[in-house]
């Protein structure tokens, strides 16, 4: 498989992904806000630290309104976390391997993005927003039910597949850090009767609070909830399990450097050593920090080890 | 009411399918018969299904716009198929591939010793002001001589219904995926039809394309690496590239894939490393094949591809180069080229032609531009030519001006008498003018596709076929008359 299809359906991945976690985040939000009195309620700046897009968010925006953010998280073309700007990016990076995926993705992802363009306005509303947001949400995951479904389970597969999840673990990172710093003991003491609430959001945002429900057994306890979303093993969108699929997926490509391996294997191991339910508000932050520079790390070794090609250069040609 | 071909205005023209009067011809009496018992209601719905497979296919052709970027265009198609005999197509064979074998003897010689031109047969001024002719190319012998594996030639057919040779496409000629897919489509919607016909099937053509490139490998290896290299999803013809990969079973590559290693061999970057390349059919114009011995601003292109191709590492279809028969001036001696090679008449006859170099000729040209078509030299697809009688007088200035100025870039032709085939127009039969393009492969073996892609000027009247241009196409059938 060439070099660019691999690095192609990698990156379409990640931004059908981005796409869908940022619907999911702003959803989220929303609903949230609605639960908390005004006044203390945190409003829609934590989105754009979520994001990691505060340095742009302010190149382009006098203040963090709702107008603004919902606007600069949907519709806003120059912020390659944008809604509208992923599936761009995602189709742009489709168009050009339609003979590896099925015809039914590249027609599916081809009318989301029309859809998403064409409903932006409406989309914007308060009003039209939900059923925008859901419409996006489920269309993702059609498109990846259909992957998973009608693609041979080859390279080119595990390329989409350690894409998806990589993003999935970074944004699932990006939202305990970003909930927690205003939901830990030292925030401010206004906001204590609605820890709880937040922290079913923070379920909510993942889709996870069923399932919380579900296997951990207990009320929404913050400690739990940690666990939960960076150990639980099955879980999908979980840390540890996302960096399982990452793992799967390079088992199943050609070694030829064990550096990917080697990595997914250290930050799991990571993972499951810390204790992160007992951590406070300061160590959480370093802690995920770290794993962030992590999923960085692995990014550039997967690139360096399929995506170059000429790095084996030397193996290949004999020399 | 059904379609009644009684009334059909044949007119002064030749129709392929029915006679002057309004009898259908013997390869078409059935089809006519079938479309007689149609009524309007039931041909426009044929159209509409065959729209919709068009659609549900996904085939396409890309239209570039400042605004909107790329667009994917349904390809506009007829759904009343042209039949050829195959008696008659069997003599067109032939002339195609005595056409193409002579030309391929042609470039050959223009890059090395210039035997048609020392025997005065070719005039030395005229390869001199060559736009595609390469010097970079010269001395070079490509696998087997042979330097147009794949040509299309246009073939258009005038009122008295003889058949010339319009031009021949030796760089990239395109169009030939939907030669195949056009099949694909009559099958869906007229499947009846192929109760009655057998035509000669289209769909071996990928096999044989990739023969004719795997024939061409350096490396004798039982399964050469052969990858199609196309500029990328801008391309208009785009769609055919990956469709010729996957039909193929081979890797589309772009430029940025490749690489020349320091062994002057290509390789295209993989997940599991650099793979040797044997053959490419590159379908980027010779310019923009390597920036270092071409347009150093190529980013399309493989720095280094020519080094690779000239040390015989790789094999390039067509091999750059080619294009310099490719040349309406070229296109004029061809029937001296035929005779001087291969000492034969040529099968099929040119059109008339008048070079603007020749100042007796041009003086003719300037003086009856309304009656003529004048084009330049070395454009394809229908760009930059003058339809006289189609023409305004301001039009005729401005190519009269340019002949002046540039006599070796143009050549003038009399405005033939295209035939038609009826087409459906809205929830009528009407004639439509078409050519048709045959697809030659030329290796070991020589194959010519049967029949080719017609392509039919849509609007009433216009002569231009090109899909750029409001241009359709219509299935091509050749069916044998004499077995039945």
């Amino acid at each position: 498989m060439l070099s660019r299809v691999a690095e192609n359906l990698y990156w379409m991945a990640r931004y059908i992904e981005r796409a869908e976690n940022t619907a999911r985040l702003v959803g989220v939000n929303a609903n949230l806000l609605l639960d908390l009195p005004r006044g203390i309620a945190p409003g829609w700046e934590p989105l754009i630290e979520i994001t990691g897009s505060a340095g742009l968010f302010r190149e382009r925006y006098a203040e963090p309104s709702e107008r603004n953010v919902v606007r600069f998280l949907i519709a806003d073309m120059d912020n390659p976390g944008a809604i509208l700007a992923s599936l761009r990016a995602a189709r742009e990076n489709c168009r050009t391997i339609r003979d590896i995926v099925p015809r039914e993705v590249w027609e599916l992802l081809n009318e989301l993005y029309l859809y998403a363009r064409d409903e932006v306005n409406v989309g914007l509303t308060k009003k039209g927003r939900h059923a925008y947001l859901k419409q996006v949400i489920l269309s993702v995951q059609t498109l990846t039910g259909l992957l998973v479904g009608t693609m041979n389970h080859d390279a080119g597969y595990q390329f989409m597949r350690i894409g998806r999840n990589l993003e999935r673990a970074d944004m699932t990172t990006r939202i305990i850090d970003v909930r927690s710093a205003s939901l830990l003991d030292d925030a401010p003491v206004e906001l204590r009767p609605f820890e709880n609430i937040q922290w079913v959001s923070v379920l909510k945002s993942l889709t996870g609070y069923q399932m919380y429900r579900r296997s951990m057994q207990a009320s929404v306890r913050q400690g739990d909830v940690r666990r939960f979303l960076f150990q639980h093993g099955e879980f999908p969108r979980s840390v540890l399990h996302t960096l399982g699929a990452v793992g799967e997926g390079l088992a199943v490509l050609e070694v030829h450097s064990e550096r990917p391996r080697k990595l997914v294997a250290r930050i799991s191991r990571t993972l499951l050593d810390t204790d992160v339910s007992e951590m406070d508000a300061r160590a959480l932050h370093e802690f995920i920090d770290r794993l962030q520079r992590d999923f960085i790390e692995l990014h550039d070794e997967v690139e360096r080890a399929y995506f170059r090609g000429e790095a084996l250069s030397a193996a290949s040609t004999g020399g | 009411m059904s379609i009644n071909f009684k009334s059909y205005p044949v007119g002064e023209l030749y129709d392929e399918l029915i006679t002057p009067k309004c009898n259908p011809r013997a390869p078409a009496r059935m089809l006519v018969r079938l479309l007689a018992q149609m009524d309007e209601e039931e041909l426009a719905a044929r159209q509409a299904a065959s729209e919709l497979a068009i659609k549900g296919m996904g085939i396409t052709f890309t239209v570039y716009s400042e605004t909107e970027g790329t667009i994917d265009r349904a390809w506009p198609f007829d759904i009343i198929p042209r039949i050829l005999a195959l008696k008659e197509w069997s003599r067109v064979e032939a002339g195609l591939k005595q056409r193409v074998q002579a030309l391929n003897l042609f470039i050959d010689d223009l890059y090395h010793e210039q035997r048609i031109i020392r025997d005065g047969v070719f005039p030395a001024e005229i390869l001199a002001e060559s736009a595609n002719f390469r010097p970079q190319c010269i001395g070079v012998s490509p696998p087997l001589g042979v330097w147009a594996h794949i040509c299309g030639s246009d073939l258009v057919r005038d009122a008295d219904g003889t058949i010339y040779v319009l031009e021949d496409n030796l760089r990239v000629p395109s169009g030939v995926s939907y030669m195949l897919e056009n099949r694909l489509v009559t099958k869906r919607v007229f499947p009846e039809l192929f109760e009655d016909y057998a035509p000669l099937p289209v769909d071996d053509y990928p096999s044989q394309l990739f023969d004719t490139l795997a024939a061409l490998s350096p490396r004798d290896i039982d399964v050469p690496e052969v990858v199609v290299l196309t500029p990328g999803i801008y391309n208009s013809a785009y769609f055919e590239h990956s469709y010729l990969a996957q039909q193929m079973g081979c890797e589309l590559v772009e430029g940025r894939d490749l690489v020349v290693g320091d062994d002057d061999c290509v390789y295209m970057r993989t997940i599991s490393g650099l793979e040797r390349v044997d053959v490419i059919y590159r379908r980027i114009d010779d310019l923009f094949l390597d920036p270092e011995a071409f347009r150093p601003d190529s980013a399309l292109g493989v720095p280094g591809l020519l080094r690779a191709w000239k040390a015989g590492n790789v094999a390039l279809a067509n091999a750059p180069g080619a294009g310099v028969a490719d040349d309406k001036v070229v296109y004029y001696y061809v029937p001296q080229i035929i005779k001087y090679y291969l000492d034969q008449d040529p099968i099929i006859p040119n059109v008339p032609t008048h070079l603007c170099t020749d100042p007796k000729e041009r003086e003719h040209v300037l003086a009856n531009l309304e009656k003529l078509v004048v084009k330049p030299a070395n454009e394809s697809g229908g760009y930059g030519m003058l339809v006289g009688p189609a023409s305004t007088k301001a039009e005729r200035e401005t190519f009269a001006e340019l002949v002046r100025k540039h006599p070796r870039n143009y050549i003038a032709q009399p405005a033939l008498k295209l035939s038609t085939v009826p087409t459906v127009i809205g929830r009528h039969v009407e004639p439509r003018h078409v050519d048709l393009r045959p697809f030659i492969l030329s290796a070991k073996r020589t194959h010519v596709t049967m029949g080719g892609l017609t392509r039919v000027a849509l609007r009433k009247g216009s002569l231009v076929v090109n899909s750029s241009q409001g241009g359709g196409s219509k299935d091509t059938w050749v069916v044998d008359t004499e077995q039945r």
